[in-house]
């Protein structure tokens, strides 16, 4: 099915399913341990060894020489993969460093090797006697070091730099100015499921049982990788224990699965441990952001620049922090620039919204500094340069836009009124206590998805896609879509995913996977429903409801319309130029309240409110568990989440999560989300877009401009940590 | 993880023997630290002698008034009990602030003195380390080191240990108790328990080969207020930045110590006397000879504002 005009009626849009909050279809398997993680899957394949990972102790160099003697003598062990035995291997597309390093090392704990054992405690063992010889090279390892080499380098969805008007001049023009420095840090995803995967050979034919977002993406690299055909690879992740972005791509952990399985002859399988994952695996690359804004005295933006440097590997790619300034405030006069260096730390890489989640870390201070340099409240400030149309291309409007709306309802109901627009005069006991708040912006891109369903003589549905479920809930939506299109209760449906034997979905990833994933279901439906038609030789009119298709006074229960033989149809939603011309995105309004110790300076966040206009909301109850989870993230970003860089060595020094430090339970408080109604029929059919990356968009921001409410100190740079406030902060008694 | 054979120990003093007999023997208790220092084969025993079956999981009142804390008794009892949180509840306080409640179900007394620090290039066997593998080199020393200590560090060493029970048990002046290989018992005074690195921050504790604790006792009730304070980058489950344990008399006097700024629970008892002067005053005798790096020094103006809200508190 092509999309290439405005959405009208459908029967999707009847609601008795989609848009209602109903518990995810998975539930009771992952909370009773019968969901089927990749490392779990003892029962797939018999005879399973182990593989365990060896990882460069060296940031950057070759290995001189690499003894391998006393670890194939040790206990159980099988055979021992290394660059030198392993074959030629190809570079998958989406993978910058080479998943097995050797003799050239491109990044700290880069693998160099596989020991296969009978069991993973000799597996791990012999890995200790993996005796390597290493020749250090020089490096570079510090962003602000090397960020006047960077080059342009144009990032996912847009290029490196953009300008409209003349920003020098309107800048230098402008009554009211703003010039600020910024800086984020390395991040990592830090999922609760480390990258894992099941490895084994049948002839020539790999089946690979991993925790992958991406199906066909990892195939396509797989394949790559070892030199075969993609129909020699069948890849299956029904189950992923969060990715974040980590696991779009394949990883050490499925390459050397793979070749592990081939060396040992017998399947092998292999997860990272968490001490190798942080510098293994990829990351959130650290930016380097300035900002200027000019604006007249009334709080009109004229001029507005944003320039974003990161690092990657050579080949790598931007943290494209700058591209929703080209979206998000009007002002005639703009510039955007990307600067990429090289850095020889480990491979930067999408983490949940990527550039979006650091840009909009700066941009929304700058945007709050801004306001009080103008004396203006900041929501008032970002309303009076809202935009309905892209600010770069004043032809192109936004399919839907409701900033403004996000704003004021926000505020309304936070309480946004009580907030002193004075710094540090707000005090609970020890606590010196602030309001911040924040635009969200996420793009909403879509992606070609398709389906395959099947009704059988029992009136079930069977809905198949390579499409996965992280944790989000496409189990559930994609349910909920079937059901609401074939006029059946949720249990008749039956959801298979992550295995690429089904047809070609849109993954998860950039938060496209909830629209365009239930836009091919709905487009496989809509076949289904024609095939049911036609076989009872049905016209137009007929509709699916309570299990039954009707037409006039003929009703057909729809176990009967199968036939024994039953009916399939398979299809793709593919989409036409309609996101070119209009510019589709997700808006939100944060809100936070932090209290901040006066004598530690500790930050715990009181209370938060996300309001957020994303499309048609398929599951209210997901979404929020979607929205609430990207704050949570946020607030690591904000106060705690840092990849802390050895600039002597080149590598993440806290690679665990003892030292890399994530939110806990007691660091969050009451969470809010409100969805405002909000249909795009410029989306696709389900007139839906996304919130899984909406929700980390801002808000980080948001705890940054609290913190400054609550003390009058304004820390540019993340994490807000208590160190960074303490000199600043009145002395006590 | 490096083979090891494993024994049940049935008897203090014989598995005193055993360990000092048995070249790289170590005991395991609770081994919510020892495991996973071995996974990483950062501890590499030969040998564990498992002490859970010795008949240390009580806690008794002493002769003179105080308490006896079995070696064995879980972090989590050792907190909850009435006369800790009634006579000790800086103890309490400390516990409750330490690691998470899993971990503390299986944590004992004993295995928390003998904490390993959490500096994160001890941590990585990749990395030189002095306190690991004697004679390579401090990492953190000129690397990453705002967790590290600010106090009695040496050219060697700059890490911190990470106990918060430690910290209270110094405030409360502690003695531990331990059996020695040939069967003698011997008491420690807490202040001389944990030892500062000097050229050799591989010898952490003052315990000699073999020798096994077998109880911590607490002197009688010393009244007053018990506070202990963490701070530290998140709510709950984290290492201390640094930590305060203090007891405060009416008359305002009392004790304090510090975690998270040495090798030791930090207290010197001549900076107590200025407790009536306040939180500067007492901070500057604390850390006098603090020598902080670029990374750490904020741990002294904290240390002081933490001390400051410690005993406003205390005034009530």
């Amino acid at each position: 099915m092509k999309f290439d005009t405005p959405a009208t009626t459908s029967p999707i849009d009847q609601l008795k399913v989609i848009g209602q909050p109903v518990d995810r279809i998975d539930g009771p398997m992952k909370t009773t341990g019968t969901a089927p993680y990749a490392y779990d899957r003892h029962d797939v394949v018999p005879n399973q060894a182990y593989g365990y990972v060896v990882g460069s102790a060296i940031a950057k160099g070759r290995i001189a020489s690499i003894n391998l003697t006393e670890a194939k003598a040790a206990p159980g062990v099988l055979a021992i993969v290394t660059a030198e035995n392993a074959g030629k291997l190809g570079k998958g597309n989406f993978n910058v460093a080479r998943l097995l390093g050797g003799p050239e090392i491109e990044h700290y704990h880069q693998a160099i090797a596989l020991v296969v054992a009978q069991t993973f405690e000799q597996a791990r063992a012999a890995a200790a006697l993996v005796r390597v010889d290493y020749v250090r090279a020089q490096g570079a390892y510090d962003l602000a070091a090397a960020k006047d080499s960077g080059k342009p380098a144009p990032g996912f969805g847009g290029p490196a730099d953009s300008a409209v008007g003349d920003f020098a001049g309107a800048f230098a023009a402008a009554p009211v100015q703003l010039d600020a420095t910024y800086t984020t840090p390395d991040h990592a995803h830090a999922m609760m499921e480390p990258h894992a995967s099941i490895a084994a050979w049948n002839g020539d034919k790999l089946m690979l049982w991993t925790s992958n977002q991406m199906i066909a993406w990892s195939v396509a690299d797989m394949a790559t990788t070892l030199g075969i055909a993609k129909d020699k690879v069948r890849l299956m992740s029904p189950f992923i224990g969060g990715g974040f972005g980590g696991k779009l791509w394949i990883r050490a952990d499925a390459l050397l699965a793979a070749l592990g399985a081939r060396a040992a002859r017998r399947p092998v399988k292999v997860a990272l441990t968490r001490p190798l994952m942080f510098n293994n695996t990829v990351h959130r690359p650290a930016t380097i952001q300035r900002i200027r804004i000019g604006a007249t005295k009334d709080g009109t933006i004229t001029a507005i620049g944003h320039e974003g440097w990161s690092g990657d590997l050579p080949g790598g790619k931007p943290e494209a922090a700058v591209f929703q300034t080209r979206m998000l405030y009007a002002g005639a006069n703009r510039l955007t620039t990307t600067r990429l260096s090289v850095l020889d730390l480990p491979e930067g890489n999408a983490m949940r919204a990527p550039g979006e989640a650091p840009g909009m870390m700066a941009l929304e201070i700058a945007i709050d500094e801004m306001a009080e340099k103008l004396g203006l409240d900041p929501i008032e400030f970002r309303i009076r340069n809202d935009t309905q149309v892209d600010p770069e291309k004043p032809d192109r409007k936004f399919s839907q836009r409701q900033l403004t709306e996000c704003l004021k309802s926000g505020a309304e109901r936070f309480g946004w009124n009580k907030r002193d627009p004075q710094s540090g005069k707000v005090r609970d006991g020890r606590w010196l206590v602030g309001m911040g708040v924040a635009a969200a912006y996420r793009g909403a891109p879509v992606m070609k998805s398709a389906a395959r369903v099947r009704l059988d003589s029992r009136g079930i549905v069977t809905v198949e896609t390579d499409m996965t479920d992280i944790g989000t809930g496409s189990y559930t939506i994609i349910a909920q879509t079937a059901a609401e299109m074939m006029g059946l209760p949720l249990h008749k449906v039956v959801v298979r995913l992550g295995d690429s034997t089904y047809p070609v979905s849109c993954g998860s990833g950039g938060q496209w996977g909830a629209n365009s994933a239930t836009a091919g279901v709905y487009a496989a439906c809509v076949k289904l429903r024609e095939a049911v038609a036609q076989k009872l030789g049905l016209k137009g009119d007929a509709v699916f409801a309570d299990g039954e298709v009707r037409s006039g006074d003929r009703r057909v229960p729809l176990a009967q319309a199968a036939g024994e033989a039953g009916l399939t149809a398979e299809d793709a939603i593919e989409f036409g130029d309609l996101a070119k011309k209009y510019q589709q995105a997700t808006f939100g309004g944060h809100f936070v309240e932090v209290g901040v110790d006066a004598a530690t300076a500790e930050v715990r966040v009181r209370r938060m409110l996300a309001v957020c206009a994303a499309g048609r909301i398929l599951n209210p109850k997901s979404a929020r568990s979607q929205v609430i989870g990207s704050m949570t993230m946020g607030i690591g970003a904000a106060l705690m989440e840092d990849l802390v860089v050895d600039k002597r060595h080149g590598f993440f020094v806290n690679h665990d999560l003892a030292s890399y430090e994530v939110p806990v339970h007691a660091d969050i408080p009451h969470q809010e989300v409100v969805f405002l109604d909000e249909t795009d029929p410029m989306s696709s059919p389900m007139k839906a877009k996304g919130v899984g990356e909406l929700g980390i968009c801002g808000v980080t921001a948001a705890v940054a401009n609290a913190i400054h409410n609550a003390t009058g100190v304004r820390v540019r740079d993340y994490p807000i940590t208590l160190d960074k406030l303490l000199k600043e902060l009145p002395e006590i008694g | 993880m490096k083979s090891f054979t494993y024994e049940r120990a049935r008897q203090p003093a014989e598995a005193a023997a055993a360990a000092a007999r048995t070249q790289g023997a170590k005991f395991i208790a609770g081994g919510t630290n020892l495991l996973d220092l071995m996974k990483l084969e950062i501890e590499t025993p030969t040998h564990l002698i498992d002490v859970n079956g010795l008949a240390f999981d009580k806690i008794e009142p002493t002769p003179d008034g105080g308490l006896r804390i079995g070696a064995l008794v879980r972090n989590t009892d050792l907190a909850a009990d009435a006369r800790v949180r009634r006579d000790y509840a800086v103890l309490s306080r400390a516990l409750l602030a330490g690691a998470s409640g899993q971990l503390r179900n299986k944590a004992t007394t004993a295995g928390n003195l003998l904490q390993r620090t959490r500096c994160p290039y001890f941590y990585d066997t990749n990395q030189p380390c002095n306190k690991r593998q004697p004679g390579s080199g401090c990492s953190a020393i000129g690397g990453i080191n705002r967790q590290q200590a600010v106090v009695g560090a040496s050219d060697a060493c700059i890490a911190t240990h990470p106990s918060d029970m430690a910290v209270a048990m110094r405030a409360l002046d502690a003695t531990v108790e331990t059996v020695r290989p040939d069967g003698g018992a011997r008491q420690i005074p807490i202040a001389e328990f944990h030892r500062l690195p000097g050229d050799t921050p591989n010898v952490e504790t003052a315990l000699d080969p073999g020798e096994l604790i077998t109880a911590v006792t607490l002197p009688p009730p010393l009244g007053g207020k018990h506070l202990y304070y963490k701070v530290r980058d998140r709510a709950s489950y984290a290492f201390a930045l640094i930590s305060v344990g203090a007891i405060v008399q009416p008359d305002g006097s009392g004790r304090v110590a510090l975690g998270g700024v040495a090798s030791k629970p930090w207290r010197i008892e001549a900076a107590e006397a200025e407790l009536p002067r306040g939180a500067e005053a007492v901070t500057a005798k604390l850390l006098a000879d603090a020598k902080p790096t670029s990374q750490n020094d904020f741990k002294l103006p904290l240390v002081k504002r933490t001390l400051a809200a410690v005993l406003a508190e205390a005034r009530g």
